[in-house]
């Protein structure tokens, strides 16, 4: 492979909206280079390709094999050395990939907030434990407890089943109301309530409680238990896995570094999913919580319209209010109760990678100068994990970031045809 | 308005020189108040390696970091443990013959001033630092350097003054200064004093329109942390002609061992490139000069790459005095890279001024007049800020 690659559309994120943009944009006769981290394509909902992925994904699975689109899997955005380029690096080498246009479809994270014990081995996202079920992680007869919100610990639970977990209970933070009135709502979208009533029905047996959740994990060097509110009583459970996930965040470092407008914390496009800057889009999840549906419908947008066949998308951008309703909904019903941001305690670690505590953060007014007094998130996670809890916990706003995007070999920054111009 | 604040001294800006100046005149009794347009030292304070160096390239360099260095040494045990002050010491190195001899002379230097210094051929470097490159010809090892975190000393040094009576003001943007004393903030509140001094770095030029002061970028990247595989901050001997080149852009190889395993990747100097984003050519052209010194960095993962402004004079050397033709308003910036070296001995030399007391140090070099009267922004109209 050439060091410096050209395409016309370059892809960022090969889930369902990567995928759909992509499948769209060939369909124009673009040149659409697919870039994903992961060894697939699939992202997060679809991780493992299109055997462990359900029936509806398949089209989408076998569509994009049938394109012309060009895929690097395994590659991740290190850095953006110049405008219309791209660092990329794998295990092994870097790359450059020059691009006209740009469809960012960079997904979500669990937003993981810390309460006692949070730092424990055993204890991981809700989704966490998905992905690492999904990723080979033999869960069979391990007691497992979910906590958290949202629809995802549903969907965790189901998988853990199937790999043969005990799943003794799930904590679902939001009170009964919110949840009543979400499932009252949903019955305007059969499909989602068709794949509810499918959960529940896998789920059969297993107890939800809601207006709950932990108040500690236990255990000296590993899990062995954890604490519970659930309503207005506590309880104390042994386990051997812990997930908890206070429900998605977008992924915006790429967008933020291009100088894309983020508002609440996505991405903010217009009707053609066109960022605040011209011909870089954004798509899916890293536009605002929606699912799959969305972020099919979304990707073929972003397709369409960087390619020039406008009218196809404009035609297609009406569907897109449905979903962004369902994507309200979702953010309304499973608002973070307060509590939720009180259980830290002073000795509690926010930031794992630089070991520091609630207590520690307290004295400070701001990101920047805790950052700057602490080193929080100054590891290697870059605040991607302790920001989102700042923000929770304190109110702080991110301050400035700084490149690379991810942990990027010094060599791969060396990539020789970025220098284009040496100092005199 | 009536002013807000009365003291003998007002101090605009608290990064490193701010903090350790008021620390100083509260020490002796002053009272002082440190306004801050944002938040403590968190400018070019927070930017820089914290590499406690002696410079020997002029007598007013050597004088004040060498007296800087002291100071901070003779302090480290009052440091904070998160201030990260180590002892590493500082090796000069030497690429080929022509630069062993300059390193001798740099020793003779040395000695003349009664520092310490070694001499390393190549074989007792390799034994010292065995990541480096094995072409290198030696090294002059300068045992007494040091370094730490600044933006935590920066801190520690405001929090003592603090704890002395000094009052902080955070988020108190100055838009003008008069010679009467009195300190006009952007939301239209007074300050007075019966001194001011600007130890406002590069944003000094705002208050003080034609100062001979100019941002000089310099671009630093750290690494992930790894277990300790180098002891000493590196440094090659070329770093001098790097850094007091009057212009253009220039890349000096420096790396520095962090207390948390990770590395500190320096250095770049660049005037007329104000832009606070990352030069990519630039930094490309550090790390394969960090490469060429230290090949094995190649597969270290980078894990943040940033810039920050140094407040550079013409002759390199700070501005601390008053400001000509002035009688109440003083300086205490432009110290271009040595600001965290050096702010201790400038802190007691401009307290002794203050006070006027004889300082220790010969004031002379960096008395602001040397660049001749310069005049103050229209009272009326301050230049580049937002009414």
């Amino acid at each position: 492979m050439s060091s410096e690659l050209h395409t016309d559309i370059a892809i960022i994120g090969a889930g369902p909206a990567g995928m759909a943009a992509a499948i769209a944009a060939c369909a124009q006769g673009a040149h659409v280079t697919l870039v994903d981290d992961n060894p697939r394509p699939g992202g997060q909902i679809w991780r493992g390709g299109p055997s462990q992925a359900p029936a509806s994904a398949s089209s989408t699975f076998r569509q994009l094999a049938d394109s012309q689109a060009r895929l690097l899997s395994g590659f991740r955005v290190a850095a953006i050395p110049a405008p219309g380029q791209l660092l990329l690096e794998d295990p092994h080498r870097a790359q450059v990939l020059r691009y006209g246009k740009l469809i960012i479809a960079s997904g979500a994270r669990e937003r993981l907030l810390p309460f006692p014990g949070w730092t424990l081995p055993g204890v991981t996202g809700a989704g966490g434990l998905q992905a690492l079920v999904k990723g080979g992680l033999d869960v069979r007869d391990q007691h497992i407890v979910l906590a958290g919100t949202g629809p995802l610990l549903l969907a965790s639970a189901a998988t853990l089943r199937a790999a043969g977990a005990q799943v003794l209970l799930i904590a679902e933070q939001a009170p009964w109301s919110q949840l009543a009135r979400f499932g009252w709502a949903l019955k305007a979208y059969p499909a989602k309530l068709a794949q509810a009533a499918s959960l529940a029905w896998q789920l059969g047996g297993v107890p939800y409680h809601h207006a709950s959740h932990v108040l500690a994990a236990l255990g000296q060097t590993r899990l062995e238990g954890v604490q519970l509110q659930l309503g207005a009583r506590t309880l104390t459970l042994p386990c051997d896995w812990l997930g908890v996930g206070y429900g998605l965040l977008p992924n915006t470092e790429l967008l933020r570094a291009l100088h894309c407008q983020i508002s609440q914390g996505a991405a903010e496009v217009d009707a053609l999913m066109q960022t605040s800057q011209a011909g870089i889009y954004a798509v899916g999840e890293a536009t605002g919580i929606g699912g799959v549906d969305k972020a099919l419908l979304e990707g073929r947008i972003a397709g369409l319209a960087a390619t020039g066949a406008v009218a196809a998308a404009q035609a297609l951008a009406p569907r897109r209010k449905r979903q962004l309703a369902f994507a309200a909904l979702l953010d309304k019903h499973f608002a973070l109760q307060p509590a939720i941001t009180q259980l830290a305690q002073p000795d509690t670690l926010v930031c794992r990678c630089e070991d520091v505590s609630h207590a520690s953060l307290q004295l400070f007014d701001s990101w920047r100068e805790a950052k700057l007094q602490t080193r929080c998130g100054m590891g290697a996670c870059q605040g991607r994990i302790c920001g989102a809890a700042c923000e929770s916990l304190y109110g702080w706003q991110g301050s400035g970031d700084r490149p690379p995007l991810l942990p990027t070999r010094l060599g791969s920054l060396l990539e020789p045809t970025l220098a284009k111009a040496n100092p005199t | 308005m009536n002013p807000v604040m009365h003291g003998d001294v007002l101090i605009i800006g608290a990064g490193i020189i701010g903090s350790a100046l008021a620390e100083q005149c509260a020490r002796r009794g002053l009272r002082v108040a440190v306004a801050e347009a944002a938040i403590p030292a968190a400018g070019t304070s927070a930017a820089g390696m914290g590499h406690l160096v002696v410079l020997d390239d002029n007598p007013a360099e050597l004088a004040l970091s060498r007296d800087g260095l002291a100071r901070w040494q003779a302090r480290r045990h009052e440091l904070p443990a998160n201030a990260e002050y180590r002892a590493c010491g500082t090796l000069w190195l030497a690429r080929d013959e022509a630069e062993m001899q300059e390193a001798e002379r740099k020793q003779a230097g040395y000695q003349q001033h009664g520092l310490s210094s070694n001499l390393l051929p190549a074989t007792a470097l390799r034994k010292l630092e065995p990541a480096l490159a094995p072409n290198l010809a030696g090294a002059l090892q300068v045992p007494d350097d040091a370094v730490l975190y600044p933006p935590v000393a920066s801190r520690w040094l405001l929090q003592n003054a603090q704890a002395l009576g000094a009052q902080l003001w955070c988020k108190a943007q100055v838009s003008s200064v008069d010679d009467e004393g009195v300190a006009r903030l952007a939301d239209g509140r007074l300050l007075r004093a019966r001194h001011i001094v600007i130890a406002a770095g590069n944003a000094s030029a705002t208050l003080l329109p034609g100062l001979p002061l100019k941002p000089r970028k310099g671009q630093l990247l750290i690494t992930e942390r790894y277990p300790q595989r180098i002891r000493h901050q590196l440094v090659e001997l070329g770093y001098i002609r790097s850094a007091h080149a009057s212009d253009g852009d220039s890349v000096a190889f420096n790396v520095q061992p962090r207390a948390t395993g990770q590395l500190l990747i320096g250095s770049s100097r660049q005037f007329h490139d104000t832009d606070p984003a990352i030069n990519w050519p630039l930094l490309q052209a550090m790390l394969s000069r960090a490469l060429e010194y230290l090949p094995s960095l190649r597969q270290l993962q980078a894990l943040r790459s940033w810039a920050g402004f140094r407040p550079a004079t013409p002759d390199k050397l700070p501005l601390l005095g008053k400001v000509p033709g002035h009688s109440r308003l003083w300086l205490a910036t432009g110290h271009e890279g040595l600001g965290i070296t050096t702010a201790l001995a400038s802190a007691h030399l401009l307290a002794d001024l203050l006070c006027e007391q004889a300082p220790a140090l010969d004031p002379t070099p960096y008395n602001p007049a040397r660049f001749g009267p310069w005049s103050l922004a229209d009272q009326h109209h301050p230049v580049g800020v937002a009414a």
